[in-house]
């Protein structure tokens, strides 16, 4: 029986009592005794530490995002990143809107954000438009590095373009949190969707620099109440503005696409409102400015 | 299920810092989530061990810190809780443009070993 303490036993029991020491095993009664307490101290195990970070969790997608706008800040070309339900009418309105702006000599296009077909990038470039298909497969949301490889897919140059729609994924919650470079996030809230929509999905509805009441030629028959809609619209979305179009009778379509193509309207004053807030779209505007 | 994305902008970024760090493992990793960034915290959850399984975080633990939204009143000069997103002022009734917190989307640290 090896005794500790005992320089010969120590040699025979050392391997198994270094292997005891550095897992932190070994009994204070033996270590004090037998050679390993000689040894030097085996390095402590590091404790553990905090380390202080603060970064966005979307810092990737916030940086190319604003490298997108900068480029369509470049080309001058205003973008709109367009929100909504599914089935509140996006393509619809886009073909009419796309009709309107080619008896005008300007060109629209769009970059459509679909789960699994291109169904609406054909409805469109049969009205015209030209159309970039992004299949997501499963993703609920648009990101920026999507609209980043969807436009070496247009072709035009941004800067032969009078305006650019990405049309994102219909959801009402995923697509809020990604910047992608646009210069107006609209909101598109049909009236058949009913008036409280904006305090279901308040996240999207704030961040919304622009809410399109559509199917407006069915208000009545659907009985929308206009006015709770828009106290409704305020209290989420209290610097949005709010315009009402139709894509069945083009109303609202003309002073929609004036509004868009005319900077120096009053848009200005809240455009880009609370965007700094997250650290988010906000890095995104100082990086441009 | 935007969480899933979200969660892998985490992992990346915590692994990052722990592999510059010589940290052996993630035991903690903290995140500050506003109210009004549209993100669930129960789906973070659920993203959070499907995500860091074999990893140096697949024993974390997902410490989340819930930031309520704020708004501040032009009228009555200091700011109030914008409860479900609501951002009128509970006192005056002005709607607010002006949100103080509540879409943060962020790392806030890590505990390192």
């Amino acid at each position: 029986m090896p005794q500790h303490g005992s320089r010969s036993a120590a040699v025979r029991s050392t391997p198994p009592l270094r292997q005891l020491h550095s897992l932190n095993c070994c009994p204070p009664s033996v270590c004090a005794t037998c050679p390993c307490a000689t040894d030097p101290p085996p390095a402590a195990p590091a404790g553990s530490r905090r380390l202080t970070l603060g970064q966005a969790l979307l810092q990737r997608n916030d940086q190319q995002a604003a490298a997108l706008r900068r480029r369509f800040h470049q080309a001058g070309l205003p973008v709109l990143n367009l929100l909504s339900s599914p089935g509140s009418g996006k393509t619809a309105l886009l073909e009419r809107l796309g009709a309107e702006m080619g008896q005008r000599n300007l060109r629209l296009a769009v970059i459509v954000g679909d789960l699994a077909t291109d169904r609406d990038a054909r409805r469109l470039a049969a009205a015209g438009v030209e159309a970039v298909p992004i299949s997501t497969g499963q993703a609920c949301h648009l990101e920026a590095a999507m609209v980043a490889r969807a436009l070496e897919r247009l072709p035009l140059p941004l800067e032969r373009l009078d305006l650019l729609v990405i049309e994102n994924v219909a959801n009402l919650v995923c697509p809020a949190a990604f910047d992608l470079g646009e210069s107006l996030r609209v909101v598109l809230l049909s009236v058949c969707e009913g008036e409280d929509k904006p305090l279901k999905y308040p996240s999207s509805f704030h961040s919304a620099d622009l809410v399109l009441l559509g199917k407006s030629d069915l208000a009545g028959v659907v009985g929308f109440d206009r006015a709770q809609a828009l106290a409704h619209l305020e209290a989420v979305a209290p610097g949005a503005a709010v315009r009402e179009v139709s894509a069945r009778s083009g109303a609202g379509l003309e002073a929609l696409l004036e509004w868009l193509l005319h900077p120096r309207e009053p848009r200005g004053e809240w455009e880009w409102r609370g965007w700094g807030v997250a650290g988010q779209r906000g890095t995104a505007k100082g990086a441009e400015g | 299920m935007h969480e899933l994305s979200l969660m892998e902008a985490v992992r990346e970024q915590a692994l990052e810092q722990a592999q510059r760090h010589g940290a052996r493992c993630i035991e903690v990793i903290h995140l500050r989530i506003g109210r009004l960034a549209g993100v669930e915290p129960e789906a973070l959850q659920w993203a959070f061990a499907l995500v860091m399984a074999g990893s140096l975080a697949a024993t974390a633990r997902l410490q989340i810190e819930t930031v309520p939204a704020r708004c501040h009143c032009s009228v009555c000069q200091s700011s109030f809780e914008a409860e479900a997103g609501t951002c009128r002022c509970p006192r005056c009734g002005t709607a607010s443009n002006r949100l103080l917190q509540g879409r943060e989307l962020e790392l806030t640290s890590l505990e390192i070993h």
